[in-house]
């Protein structure tokens, strides 16, 4: 039986497979479908300082292959996060990783603060968000200000530390360059792509927000792009994501140079996918004779 | 057993009226489902599964029942399923109509808002009565299931070509001049919102079924809400999802 354990800044994961921020909630709800102790860990809902209402719906819509969603973070607040979720979540063996979002770096700091003192295991930065107005995404785009804020939350952050990167820019290799000079303990890659849905009847918008977010297997090409590109220009960890849907899609981002992955849209499709995943890269590896799955990682053979 | 996923095999799924389908699947899932709770089915191809309310729960038979419309590729993909076939189910889901305390409930169903009302009718303590209204006579549905329940069934069509011609309002109006103490409605927003208005306005307590597109199916990921009353004159975002699909009139924001 292959070893399916990944070690990222610190943080032990039973497996490679981790359920992404925004489609899994707390856990709470899927906690109904099945137990969560089997995942590698937990992405939760990106938090803010303060609780916020969201914008308003629809919020998604379904495009071939994906879908956009644009929910505009509503969040209990960190307080009650810290509170309530965080000590439920304990109760499963899994890697409890907070997701941070805010409109300005001061937010960042202060959030990251106060789980400081609480008991997840990881804090990824979400500076990719593209479904708000202020903060969020702006972070994300440019390499000055991705290295920015990652400097100011380091130097309050006393967890491990995973920064978010948005795949809405040029050069995603330079942003996390940045992010990494400054301190990130890994980076994980990708968030939504800006999309537009209209509906030709009305011409309206299908979502209220205008424009979302596009996740799902459309993304997952750029995904895999990305992570390669990436994980070549940086010796921190890649945290991959972005369209995974199989055991397969996971095996090949791991290829391309993720130490671990974050399964999102597909927990709609399919509740039991994460687990499905898992059940594959074991299979896998042990087919393929892998002792460990570690050592897929970044194994592209690349044409020269 | 909670909410599962199942692969389940189809027993019957054939037209009833024009573009709408009568779905039978045998499922275990039949044993933990309540009236006006829905499921979630995967169209194959489809990122997102499509809701579709429960509208009969045979135990026995371990069977669930849904009516469902043509409206775009999934259910079209839905309506070329064969009996034989097996199709992939998430649920059951969310919270259904609370009929336990109602003496008289009057349902008011428009259009393909009808099914998951029935289960609800069969439920109830004592025999209900209810309201139907369609576009026209090609999409009316379930009228012969309703009278097996029901004590009163009154039909309305938008062109007079069933039963009364005008809108299902319009006799709720007038049906409850009369004895009654719960509306439980299901159909497009509009109509809901005049329904629980009359109810409202009847000192008559209503129970709303919402739609919103939805993600999870869950509550996890916040995609499906819609506006309820909190705190003095302010509101906050409930998942349609698992606080709903029913809903108390008075708790919607409209
Ligand atoms: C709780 C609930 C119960 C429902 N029960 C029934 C039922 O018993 N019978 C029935 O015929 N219909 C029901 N609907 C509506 C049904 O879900 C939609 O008609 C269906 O999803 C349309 O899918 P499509 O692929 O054919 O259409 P498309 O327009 O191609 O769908 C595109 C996307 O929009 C979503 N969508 C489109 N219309 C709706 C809608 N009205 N509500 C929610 N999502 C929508 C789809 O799910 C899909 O994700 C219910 C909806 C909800 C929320
Ligand atoms: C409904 C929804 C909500 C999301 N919310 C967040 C969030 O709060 N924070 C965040 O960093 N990413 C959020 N994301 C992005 C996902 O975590 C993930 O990066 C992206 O969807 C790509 O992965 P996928 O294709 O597997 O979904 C959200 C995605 C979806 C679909
Ligand atoms: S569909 Fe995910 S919360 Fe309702």
């Amino acid at each position: 039986m292959a070893d399916l354990s990944v070690n990222i800044a610190g943080v032990r994961f039973k497996n490679p497979v981790v359920t992404a921020s925004g489609t899994f909630g707390f856990g709470r709800e899927f906690s109904q479908v099945y137990d969560l102790s089997k995942l590698g860990g937990i992405a939760c809902k990106g938090i803010t300082l303060k609780p916020r209402d969201g914008n308003p719906p629809p919020r998604i819509a379904e495009t071939p292959s994906g879908i956009l969603n644009s929910v505009g973070l509503q969040n209990p607040g960190v307080d009650w996060f810290v509170k309530h979720e965080v000590p439920w979540l304990k109760k499963y063996d899994t890697v409890i990783i907070a997701n941070v979002a805010g409109n300005e770096i001061a937010d960042y700091c202060e959030v990251v603060e106060r789980l400081n003192e609480s008991q997840v295991d990881m804090i990824e930065l979400n500076i990719s968000c593209p479904n708000v107005k202020q903060g969020g995404v702006a972070f994300g785009t440019s390499a000055k200000a991705a290295g920015e804020i990652t400097k100011a939350v380091r130097n309050v952050c006393k967890k491990p530390l995973a920064v978010k990167l948005s795949p809405n820019v040029a050069n995603i290799g330079d942003i996390a360059a940045a992010v990494e000079s400054e301190g990130a303990d890994a980076v994980s890659l990708i968030n939504t792509i800006t999309g537009m849905r209209i509906d030709i009847n009305t011409r309206r918008p299908i979502l209220t927000n205008n424009t979302g977010g596009l996740s799902g297997p459309a993304v997952f090409p750029i995904a895999v792009r990305m992570v390669y590109e990436v994980s070549r220009r940086v010796t921190i960890p890649v945290i991959g994501m972005g369209g995974i849907a199989t055991w397969q899609d996971a095996v090949e981002i791991m290829l391309a140079g993720a130490c671990l992955v974050q399964v999102g849209t597909a927990n709609f499709t399919d509740p039991y996918a994460p687990l499905k995943i898992i059940e594959g890269i074991e299979q896998y590896l042990d087919q393929n004779v892998i002792s460990s799955v570690t050592e897929i990682v970044g194994k592209v053979q690349i044409y020269e | 057993m909670g909410i599962t996923t199942n692969i389940c095999t189809v027993l019957e799924n054939s037209q009833i009226a024009s573009g709408i389908y009568n779905l039978t699947v045998k499922t275990h899932q039949s044993a933990d489902a309540k009236p006006g709770q829905f499921v979630n089915i995967y169209c194959e191809g489809k990122t997102l599964r499509r809701p579709i309310s429960i509208c009969e729960i045979d135990k026995n038979l371990q069977t669930l029942r849904f009516v469902y419309q043509v409206k775009g590729e999934g259910t079209k993909w839905l309506s070329r399923v064969q009996a034989g076939q097996s199709l992939d189910i998430l649920g059951p889901l969310g919270h259904g109509f609370n009929v336990s305390k109602a003496r008289k409930v009057v349902f008011v169903g428009g259009g393909i808002g009808a099914p998951p009302l029935l289960e609800t009718a069969k439920q109830c303590n004592f025999i209900p009565d209810a309201i139907l209204g369609f576009k026209s006579k090609d999409f009316a549905i379930l009228i012969d299931d309703f009278k097996k329940y029901c004590e009163n069934v009154q039909v309305s069509t938008d062109d007079g070509s069933l039963g009364y011609h005008g809108l299902v309002t319009e006799l709720l109006k007038e049906r409850l001049q009369s004895d009654c103490d719960l509306v439980c409605a299901c159909g497009p927003k509009p109509m809901l919102k005049a329904v629980a208005k009359i109810a409202e306005e009847r000192g008559v307590e209503c129970q709303v079924s919402l739609e919103e597109r939805m993600g999870c199916g869950l509550g996890a990921c916040l995609v499906c809400v819609c506006k309820v009353k909190s705190g003095e004159g302010g509101f906050r975002y409930a998942q349609v999802c698992r606080y709903g699909p029913v809903i108390n009139s008075k708790e919607v924001v409209w």
